[in-house]
């Protein structure tokens, strides 16, 4: 099964990120493509690369990027909710990509399923 | 295959009321993209989701730009599937005559059974 | 058609307004604060009753009831781990509703 991801909700202050990751790491695991994470809404902020959370917690733009280069997932953050909150390409994660919500409707066209997460 | 087998059944729930968040103004952006796509497009106003159809919003004195007149648009891009859960309607105290648009007021079983004929379900 | 529900129902009323939309056979997975809707003994036990009466199967996300402290949860609930989310999703299109 191919999967798309629709992310709708910005780090930490929602478990939604970290569910989507361990979802998209256990549809890996079973040997599913997940397509694309595309982030909406604040979770746009997912995107940034100047996060730095304590040692002790988990690292969640690290994750996108490790699904990205690891695992070919594409992570993409939509440009007009980027604009309004601060997130460009300077400040994109490794492996991270500003596309629009054209890019989104692809992903749910050419997919199996199209799942969100948010608040 | 065909292009017909390429068309998806996507459906966006209007769930939240507008202005207090953002969640129903980028809906709507989101889906005045998606019409332009040529899918099978609806929206369905559940809950405080109605509220964004209220008549008579004005935003001046919060200083945030008003949308509810954008769903009077909706039909130009051919997105004229617009749902409202009739129960929430009337929780409400509201009626079709206070909404900005036409609707088709429906039950809420008659709503589940087209979200489940739906190939994506996208709630904001 | 798969439903989840995030929300806690003493907070929000997701889960019942949820219920009103489900149709014949679709199940429902809980999963992180709306796994608190399963725990055994609260007052939305006879909610989950009917849902699971009008045939409609009700998961749980083990991780998110672990994470909870919540390990007595209402007759006729299962729980799935995230692999077990995946599989779900498999057989399913889903409506998450936020």
């Amino acid at each position: 099964m191919n999967i798309g991801i629709l992310l709708k909700e910005g780090p930490y202050n929602h478990q939604a990120a970290d569910t989507a990751f361990k979802f998209a790491e256990a549809a890996i695991a079973k040997g599913h493509k997940v397509d694309a994470i595309f982030l909406y809404n604040d979770g746009v902020i997912n995107a940034t690369r100047l996060g730095d959370p304590p040692q002790d917690d988990r690292n969640i733009a690290a994750r996108w990027t490790e699904l990205s280069l690891k695992h070919g997932v594409e992570v993409l953050a939509c440009i007009a909710a980027s604009k309004r909150r601060g997130i460009n390409d300077e400040v994109m994660i490794e492996g991270g990509e500003i596309t629009g919500l054209g890019t989104l409707t692809d992903i749910a066209i050419r997919n199996d399923r199209l799942l969100t997460f948010g608040d | 295959m065909s292009e017909e087998q390429d068309i998806k059944k996507i459906m966006h729930v209007m769930r939240r009321a507008p202005h207090g968040s953002i969640y129903t103004y980028e809906g709507l952006e989101m889906i005045l993209i998606m019409a332009a796509y040529e899918q099978d497009l609806s929206v369905a106003f559940i809950g405080d989701g109605i509220y964004a159809l209220k008549k008579d919003q004005d935003t001046a004195g919060i200083g945030i730009k008003g949308f509810s007149k954008t769903f009077m648009a909706l039909d130009g891009y051919d997105v004229e599937k617009l749902y409202v859960d009739r129960q929430s309607l009337e929780e409400r105290g509201l009626t079709e005559d206070d909404l900005v648009v036409d609707v088709e007021v429906m039950d809420a079983s008659e709503i589940g059974r087209l979200m489940n004929e739906q190939d994506v379900v996208i709630h904001h | 058609m798969l439903h989840t529900i995030n929300k806690s129902p003493f907070e929000n009323n997701t889960f019942t307004t949820c219920v009103r939309f489900l149709q014949p056979g679709d199940p429902v997975l809980f999963i992180e604060d709306g796994v608190y809707a399963v725990q055994a003994g609260n007052r939305f036990g006879a909610l989950i009753q009917s849902v699971l009466k009008k045939n409609n199967p009700v998961y749980a996300l083990k991780p998110d009831l672990d994470a909870r402290g919540i390990s007595a949860i209402a007759e006729g609930v299962k729980t799935v781990d995230y692999a077990g989310f995946v599989d779900l999703v498999e057989e399913h299109q889903v409506s998450s509703w936020l």
